[in-house]
């Protein structure tokens, strides 16, 4: 039984068939990259397991409860977290108050009022947050406001703001869009060492090969809202139903 | 049923104003994406052109007779306007239908008013925050309507509709009823059409001209349009314009029903918030819908037996937020609107 | 802000309450330290301060708060008329009713934000102005509006024997009492309406630094930063919005029940739109999401509005009667529609400039100003360095300045 069971999800919209009956099955302390041509339904997929988009059909169960129809801050108390495709922050926060926050989240609920209590003696929550952001490398400029941040760093704090609630389960929506190929292997690593240290579950959906193949312990394959093939990385590389998929819409892309 | 039927007529004349106004606020962040809280403004500047039209027709000459005498014993004074004086019949003729007269006035003053609006205020606005959008019009319609009131005073301003259209039609005779049952003053019936005629105007300039055209396109996607190349800022002007020309003649013609005040700009621009809101933000077809729909629930909310029916509250002042209260409990987009509009 | 805000923090609490207290001595000199101005101005910057928190902190700009501010001043009425003219009762009452009352409105308005909630706000207002206008006449005395009486009830301190209406108090002390102080050649009115009401003022600031300092602020801060990452991150945002709702219509509800203690008088015409547009313009100019902003323009919007509104036709003529006839005329007719009665269209003409000019209202401007006057100071003195002490002594001064108006920013 994997961590996150996906059965039989259809989605539509309008006339078009987005996703087709898929079954995922995603086992705990695994990397599990979703990989699929442009329009294959990845992103589909990702925003019905945050509460983004609901399915007609099928079940999402995570730890075997159901996450369909639950609001996003309830699906992250659950445990899960997301890394956007364009990194989302607090631009204004400083970016120690950016990591703060979600700290607050996973300490206090949903919500919690303690209007005149004073930040600064919440030591705790701090240290927490300091010290995630010497593990992503952003320590010293932690005072520093958010907006002037470059789009890597912005992914790096992106991180830290998941990190900091110790998901279970953490969503990476393309993490290297845009990146350089220094600032992705920066990223690699990073998210290695991450997979390592905490004991966390990665859905990762991606383009670049090389970052799936560097990362992944299992691979989805998606093309036109099925999961055409599953399995090892190494059984993927030369698969030929992928390989169709892929060369089917290579000229498109 | 003869009650129902006075009710709903009773709406239309609010309703049409309502429908008006709110098409011009939904033309104006539809394509300019701009919140204009100084809209409320241009109505009731087209009513006071009205006012300024008919203090100038009756601009009069005075004389002295000199054969009759006034009941005082000096001699009597006559006052003739001088436009009776100089075109004679035809200057009493435009006297009398000094509203219909004003919109041929109040077109080139909305036309300008406009357009100096956009481009000396508003356009610098277009990359700003919302809130600030509404900051500046809302100061702006502070200052309009303060301009006003120290021009023309704190007072409503009668103005009276064309002898010819004074009295009631009997609908209810027209349609086979009792007679005299249902009695429609005969202005609020020239209202209700004169809407018609400019709201038809509108959705058939949007939907055959290629100006229409490329401003339904700039509504559904403002972006895509301004990178192909059309030069958006001139249209975004005209389009402003002619909010304010068809919002100043909805405040035209509105003034035999409402004697023209300062304030009436606000009074309306809040109630056609609402109605846009309710109608769905940005949808023109919503704006028209929601607006003659709660003119007439206004006035079934006045009638004295749903008064009875509420232990003696009258509710025709909070209908219209009442609707409003539970159309965005239970449809929060509005009733024609489209996902993604302002939501920001 | 997060390092160490507790001294600078201190100080600025300190300062704040020696100007409050201080008061009749700062604003004698300029021609407003009359008790009736005073309290319009501490009244306000309580009004303003609440504003700012769903504002300011927040990024919910409400139209309607003056429906608060109504509704806390008619519930004061109320308990002055009916239990007693102590003050006490009607303050608690009117906090507690337009505390609930905000809760119902932003319940429903905080279903939408950005300018759905901006006209969902503006449009309860004008609802709770008509509802007092008309269905709530038995309440609010329609037009008339309500003030005390000799036959009201007051169940607490007897009808007054006295055959006088009296006057609110606190335990004796009657708001209007005032205390004259000869002092260099000007009065200083010391006025019990006055620190009663500047007492509430700071202890309403502390709270307001209190919130600013808190994770809930900080939770707020976010909401007006990204409130859909907000909700990605956990939080259930909008009970937070709601909270400060709620507390700003309760500061709201508190500033109305100050006025109605001050001058027992309550009409409807305190909830119109230009009341609720007027808060808005004290936030924004003195500084949106700044401590003090807020009530520096209240202060400064009442303080204008009570010097341009006093100023009439002879006045004006008076400043211009040493030029000739016919350029006085045209002066005068040019200037005088402004002041006065006209006061509303120099506050309309304010309220443009400042957010076409001066967005971050006055406490970014000073900000900006200080930047501008010491780099220039600063390229003198680098320029003259060069010659003497050498480029070391040079950057001292920027780094303090820049601390400094980071810091100006803040508070």
């Amino acid at each position: 039984m994997g961590i996150l069971e996906v059965k039989g999800v259809s989605k539509h919209f309008g006339g078009l068939l987005a996703l087709d009956d898929v079954n995922l099955s995603i086992q705990q302390n695994t990397v599990h990259a979703i990989i699929g041509p442009n329009g294959a339904g990845k992103s589909t997929l990702l925003n019905c397991f945050i509460g983004k988009l609901l399915p007609d059909t099928g079940t999402v169960m995570f730890n075997n409860k159901s996450l369909l129809g639950l609001a996003p801050y309830q699906i992250n108390q659950a445990g899960i977290s997301r890394v956007f495709q364009t990194p989302e922050v607090f631009s204004e926060l400083s970016i120690l108050e950016n990591v703060m926050i979600p700290a607050f989240a996973h300490r206090d609920g949903a919500f919690h009022l303690s209007p005149f209590k004073s930040l600064a003696r919440e030591t705790s929550i701090r240290e927490q947050a300091e010290k995630i952001l010497q593990d992503v490398g952003l320590i010293d400029e932690r005072h520093h406001t958010a907006s002037a941040m470059s789009r890597g760093n912005k992914r790096r704090l992106e991180m830290a703001m998941c990190l900091v609630q110790q998901p279970k389960l953490l969503l990476l929506d393309e993490p290297t869009a845009g990146m350089s190929r220094s600032d992705t292997n920066n990223t690699i690593d990073l998210l290695k060492t991450i997979n390592e240290a905490h004991n966390i579950t990665f859905v990762v959906i991606e383009h670049d090969m090389h970052v799936v193949f560097s990362l992944a312990d299992r691979i989805s394959v998606l093309s036109q809202g099925h999961v055409i093939v599953e399995d090892y990385p190494d059984k993927i590389k030369g698969h030929p139903e992928v390989q169709e998929a892929y060369l089917g819409t290579a000229e498109s892309e | 049923m003869d009650a129902i039927l006075l009710q709903i007529l009773n709406g239309l004349d609010k309703g049409s104003a309502y429908a008006l106004i709110a098409l011009g606020l939904t033309l104006i962040f539809g394509t300019l994406g701009v919140v204009n809280f100084a809209h409320g403004a241009l109505f009731m500047i087209g009513a006071f052109c009205t006012v300024t039209f008919n203090n100038l027709l009756s601009y009069e000459k005075v004389t002295i007779s000199e054969t009759e005498v006034s009941p005082w014993g000096t001699p009597l004074e006559i006052e003739t306007p001088y436009v009776e004086l100089w075109f004679g019949d035809f200057g009493a003729m435009m006297i009398d239908y000094s509203v219909f007269w004003s919109i041929l006035f109040a077109i080139p003053v909305m036309l300008l008013l406009g357009i100096v609006m956009e481009r000396g205020l508003i356009k610098h606005f277009y990359k700003r925050p919302h809130a600030d959008q509404i900051l500046v019009t809302f100061g702006l319609a502070i200052v309009l309507q303060e301009v006003i009131k120290s021009v023309y005073g704190a007072n409503p301003i009668p103005q009276p509709a064309p002898e010819a259209f004074v009295g009631s039609i009997d609908v209810g005779a027209l349609i086979g009823m009792t007679e005299n049952s249902v009695l429609y003053p005969i202005w609020r019936m020239v209202y209700f059409l004169f809407a018609v005629v400019v709201i038809g105007g509108i959705f058939a300039f949007l939907r055959y001209t290629t100006f229409g055209m490329v401003v339904r396109a700039g509504m559904a996607d403002r972006e895509t349009v301004g990178l192909l190349g059309i030069d958006i800022d001139k249209r975004f002007t005209a389009m402003f314009g002619l909010a304010a020309v068809v919002t100043g003649l909805a405040g035209v013609m509105y003034t035999p029903i409402l004697s023209p005040n300062y304030h009436m700009g606000m009074d309306f621009l809040v109630l056609c918030f609402v109605v846009v809101v309710v109608g769905g933000m940005g949808s023109l077809a919503g704006a028209v819908a929601a607006g003659f729909l709660l003119g007439i629930l206004q006035s079934f909310a006045s009638m004295p037996e749903v008064k009875a029916f509420l232990f003696g509250f009258s509710i025709d002042q909070v209908i219209i937020y009442l609707v409003a209260v539970i159309i965005l409990l239970t449809r929060p987009r509005g009733l024609m609107g489209r996902k993604g509009v302002m939501e920001t | 802000m997060l390092k160490t805000p507790h001294t600078s923090d201190r100080t600025l609490m300190i300062v704040f309450t020696i100007l409050v207290l201080a008061g009749p001595l700062i604003l004698a000199p300029v021609g407003a330290g009359y008790p009736d101005l005073m309290q319009r101005f501490v009244i306000y910057g309580i009004f303003a301060i609440g504003f700012n928190i769903l504002f300011g902190l927040t990024g919910y700009l409400s139209f309607g708060h003056a429906a608060f501010l109504g509704v806390g001043s008619y519930s004061a009425i109320w308990m002055l008329k009916l239990l007693s003219v102590n003050i006490v009762p009607a303050i608690i009452f009117s906090v507690v009713v337009s505390g609930l009352f905000a809760l119902l409105i932003g319940y429903i308005s905080l279903r939408r934000s950005g300018i759905y909630f901006s006209i969902l706000t503006l449009a309860f207002a004008q609802m709770s102005y008509n509802l007092a206008y008309s269905v709530l006449t038995p309440i609010t005395n329609g037009e008339t509006g309500l003030q005390l009486e000799l036959d009201d009830p007051r169940i607490l301190d007897g009808a007054s024997e006295s055959g006088q209406v009296a006057s609110p108090s606190l335990f004796g002390f009657e708001m209007s009492d005032t205390a004259v102080v000869p002092f260099l050649g000007m009065d200083l009115q010391f006025n019990v309406g006055f620190y009663v009401s500047a007492l509430i003022l700071i202890g309403m600031f502390y709270l307001s630094l209190r919130i600013f300092r808190s994770p809930f602020g900080m939770m707020l801060r976010a909401i007006k930063s990204n409130q859909t990452r907000l909700n990605y991150t956990g939080f259930n945002s909008r009970p937070y919005a709601l909270t400060a709702f709620v507390i700003s219509g309760m500061y709201a509800g508190l500033a109305g029940a100050l006025l109605v203690c001050m001058d027992p008088l309550a009409g409807a015409e305190r909830m119109q739109w230009t009341a609720s547009g007027e808060v808005v313009l004290m936030t924004i100019m003195g500084g949106a999401g700044t401590l003090i902003g807020p009530v520096l323009g209240a202060g400064i919007i009442k303080y204008f509005e009570n010097i341009f509104s006093r100023i009439n036709e002879s006045v004006v003529e008076g400043w211009f009667s040493a030029l000739p006839e016919g350029v006085t005329d045209v002066l005068v007719a040019v200037v005088s529609p402004f002041l006065g009665s006209g006061w509303h269209i120099s506050l309309g003409l304010i309220f443009m400039l400042v957010v076409i000019f001066l967005p971050g209202g006055l406490v970014e401007g000073a900000g900006r100003l200080m930047n501008l006057v010491v780099r220039l100071w600063q390229s003198r003195k680098t320029g003259a360095s060069q010659s003497d002490t050498g480029p070391a002594d040079g950057v001292t001064p920027a780094e303090e300045v820049s601390h400094r108006s980071v810091n100006t920013r803040e508070s």
